[in-house]
């Protein structure tokens, strides 16, 4: 158990997102979060990184435990927290640096200072993110020139540069084409020997192939939680049943 | 035909898309002419006043010969002492709104508080530069007052030049570095501030128009009638070019005889705000060739 949600509730002003989510998130493994648009999966995953901290007028209530430590009291430090809970995006978003400077911008800052330990970091990272070979020559060209899905696998890679425990994924692949897609499902695949990954995805398959565990979301409500093989054979809830089926959603 | 626009009706329309770009066309040749029209006039009448002399001499004869290079120094101290005031704190000012505050009724104050100030006449600085350094702080009548005042008079420009440039900076990149695990303040200072720069430098040179041509605000707080000293120190008052136009063409005692000189004056007013934008736009070019997303 690496991340705990218990009796979380959410709001936007006075919109309710989320309703009683009560779940454990297992170390090194993948965990899906599913559910039609607007059911608050997405609203879950950047809670577990203080993300929503940055949106005016929102409240938490209830514990989100990190290692046993409650991420919102009042003493957690969310820079902290951050960095051992890495993040990438639904759109790639690289800043407009080199990919060698977009590696090293965190470590830098966190304090790294040696050039051969950043230059090791920028190598490793790369090679995690199965980027390397691509980019190993033009370390030094901007970001902006790779296409899509190398900027999504820069974006993770990253997040890797800062040794996070934790990796959350905000539908990392709906900006991308299928080949792209299917690179970065194997990435997920190596990856999960060396962290917990939680991600938030729109597409079923996906969430079969790459998971094994699934969250399914509806109205904010986590209305089923299981190993993935059980969500999509045999849930226990008739809601999960509609949605997987694509009765609805 | 199945509803498809008759062919009369798409004549019409190509004619009032014809009215319409003739329309556009002519208020953008009418503001090209009217600047061209400018300089056109002042090239006429000053072109011959500008000699070296003009440009390296001191005023002679009651400022009825000479030159002016008094004015074009203290104008020059005069401008980038308001940039070196307002750069700064506008710039810091517009991080505060877009950044750090909570978006409420006490931002909204301070916003019309801010748009207020770039409505207030310049004749009105003038008058509090005057009071408050001239006097109540007894910095004299002299380039460090002339500066402050003019900067307090391009601070709003410069506030909501960086404010636009701020809010321009797509949110994704500040998602990406916080995620990250840096500070607000670092990305901010390594993120947003990089990304925003050639819009603040935009603000900037809009600061370096205004000020450098401002008469009324350094009347009263920096501008010498007559000085043929150059300053030595930012408590000397000096000549600036705006106001000794102004004295020229108006509170002289030869004013027909001194059209050329005051026409020259105005035009190496012109050359040195140009010339001030040049380098601030040269500089922002390369600073977006650098950033592309």
């Amino acid at each position: 158990m690496i991340i705990q949600t218990k009796n979380v509730d959410f709001f936007y002003g006075a919109f309710r997102a989320l309703t009683d989510v009560t779940l454990d998130f297992k170390k090194n493994r993948v965990t899906a979060l599913i559910g039609p648009s607007g059911c608050g999966k997405s609203t879950l995953l950047r809670l577990l990184n203080r993300m929503n901290d940055l949106i005016d007028g929102t409240r938490v209530e209830g514990e989100i435990l990190f290692e046993g430590q409650n991420i919102y009291a009042p003493n957690a430090d969310p820079v902290e927290i951050r960095q051992r809970i890495g993040m990438v995006f639904q759109k790639p978003n690289p800043f407009p640096k080199s990919i060698f400077n977009n590696i090293t911008y965190a470590p830098k800052l966190a304090g790294i200072r040696d050039r051969g330990e950043i230059e090791a970091l920028v190598e490793e990272s790369l090679k995690r993110a199965v980027l390397w070979d691509e980019v190993k020559d033009i370390l030094t060209k901007s970001a902006m020139t790779l296409s899509g899905g190398q900027q999504q696998r820069l974006c993770i890679a990253r997040a890797l540069a800062m040794k996070p425990d934790v990796i959350l994924m905000d539908e990392p692949t709906s900006a991308l084409d299928p080949i792209s897609t299917a690179k970065i499902e194997e990435l997920i695949d190596t990856l999960k020997k060396h962290y917990t990954i939680i991600i938030v995805t729109h597409n079923m398959q996906q969430a079969a192939r790459i998971s094994e565990y699934t969250g399914f979301f509806y109205m904010g409500k986590l209305i089923e939680f299981n190993v993935t093989e059980k969500i999509f054979t045999n849930p226990d809830a008739k809601q999960t049943e509609d949605y997987i089926t694509g009765r609805f959603g | 035909m199945n509803g498809q626009p008759t062919h009369s009706l798409m004549k019409w329309r190509y004619i009032k898309q014809g009215v319409f770009f003739g329309v556009v066309r002519f208020a953008a040749l009418i503001i090209t002419l009217a600047l061209l029209g400018i300089i056109v006039f002042l090239l006429a009448h000053g072109w011959r006043a500008i000699t070296w002399d003009f440009l390296t001499l001191s005023p002679m004869d009651s400022m009825t010969k000479g030159g002016i290079m008094p004015a074009i120094v203290g104008t020059f101290y005069l401008t980038v002492g308001a940039i070196i005031v307002a750069l700064p704190l506008g710039v810091v000012s517009a991080i505060y709104l877009t950044e750090y505050a909570k978006q409420g009724l006490f931002i909204r104050i301070i916003r019309v508080g801010v748009n207020c100030l770039a409505g207030v006449p310049s004749v009105v600085f003038g008058l509090f530069g005057l009071g408050f350094f001239v006097v109540f702080l007894k910095f004299g009548s002299s380039i460090l007052a002339g500066a402050l005042t003019l900067g307090f008079l391009i601070l709003p420009t410069i506030i909501g030049a960086a404010e636009e440039a701020l809010k321009a900076v797509p949110q994704t990149f500040r998602e990406a570095s916080l995620a990250l695990g840096v500070s607000k303040w670092r990305t901010i200072s390594r993120i947003v501030l990089p990304s925003a720069l050639p819009g603040i430098l935009t603000g900037a040179i809009l600061g370096v128009g205004r000020a450098a041509g401002e008469t009324a605000p350094i009347m009263f707080t920096a501008a010498a009638f007559f000085t043929s000293v150059l300053p030595r120190s930012v408590f000397d008052e000096v000549m600036a070019l705006p106001y000794h136009i102004y004295v020229l063409a108006t509170a002289g005692t030869h004013i027909e005889q001194t059209r050329p000189l005051q026409y020259g004056t105005a035009l190496v007013l012109i050359a040195l705000v140009l010339g001030v934008d040049l380098v601030a736009i040269v500089l922002r070019s390369m600073v977006r060739r650098k950033k592309r997303w």
